[in-house]
């Protein structure tokens, strides 16, 4: 299957027909989830109606990880496999998992004020994920730096398996040091500890986040396959023209 | 400052953001859509580089 989708041509036909039903499911998902959060989840004993900034700060934060996940495999393409698409995949990946790492800092923030009375802790969870939309930012302005695409994919392949160490430490810093963060409340040992009632919400969100995320990625992924027909079209009217000159 | 506005805020913030990555997703593809057609429309086409 992947070597299958190794041929650009084949992956633009398959990916054009997958991304309006990925992107119609998401809108529909997306609906559903907002009209759970809005008019059937109920709000905390403690938290109140702010428990409802849970269902966007959590889905952002499981993309952060996610698409950074998918940038370090597609990293292993690049550099182990060379697979065609590996690098265009982590291009496209980028900007995708830093939006979703910053929208997962500012609904955190936004949800620290009214709850720990702070807007930012310099604890173990925040601070890692501060670093991890760092190393996001690091390797959008690599992409930028160096124009030849395979000479920037194996850069940014480097520094993104450098910076995988930092996954890890995001997931589980709030089990290693004492953090002002709450502990993993959905994907933990024991099953989640929140009511089916909020649970299920959340989940519907989760999964909305997840299908927006992955039609972004076909997306940007289809766009920079044809950035690089344009490259290669360009330069080879650039040869043709020197020719004529000479 | 009320729960509301934290609410409200982060919502607001979320949707504008993807907004914009869809928004940015679907003017690049035209972009390079166009720049694609316009170059095989003055004949460049990798059939070209044979002849």
């Amino acid at each position: 299957m992947i070597r299958d989708l190794a041929n650009p041509t084949r992956f633009m036909s398959l990916s054009g027909t997958l991304l309006p039903w990925v992107g119609g499911l998401a809108a529909l998902l997306m609906a559903a989830g907002l009209s759970m959060v809005w008019f059937t989840a109920p709000a905390d004993y403690q938290q109140g109606e702010t428990v409802k900034i849970m269902y966007i700060h959590v889905p952002a934060a499981w993309l952060s990880l996610f698409f950074y996940m998918i940038m370090a495999s597609s990293a292993l393409g690049t550099l182990v496999w060379r697979h065609p698409l590996a690098d265009v995949s982590q291009k496209a990946a980028a900007p995708i998992g830093a939006a979703f790492t910053l929208i997962c800092l500012v609904t955190g923030s936004l949800w620290g004020k009214p709850m720990w009375g702070t807007y930012w802790q310099w604890d173990a969870r925040l601070t890692s994920m501060l670093v991890m939309l760092l190393i996001y930012l690091g390797i959008l302005a690599l992409w930028r730096a160096i124009e030849e695409p395979n000479r920037a994919a194996r850069a940014v392949s480097i520094l993104t398996l450098v910076g995988a160490v930092n996954v890890p430490i995001v997931k589980f810093s709030v089990d290693w040091w004492n953090t002002l963060h709450q502990p993993a409340s959905v994907f933990r040992l024991g099953g989640p500890t929140i009511h089916s009632s909020m649970l299920v919400p959340l989940l519907v969100m989760a999964a909305a986040f997840t299908l927006l995320g992955i039609a972004l990625h076909l997306s940007g992924m289809r766009t920079e396959i044809l950035r690089r027909r344009v490259r290669t079209l360009t330069i080879l009217e650039a040869e043709r023209l020197d020719a004529q000159a000479a | 400052m009320s729960h509301t506005f934290f609410i409200a805020f982060s919502y607001i913030l979320t949707a504008l953001v993807v907004i914009g990555l869809i928004l940015r997703a679907v003017i690049d593809h035209r972009i390079q859509v166009r720049a694609l057609a316009e170059l095989e429309a003055r004949g460049i086409g990798r059939r070209s580089r044979r002849g």
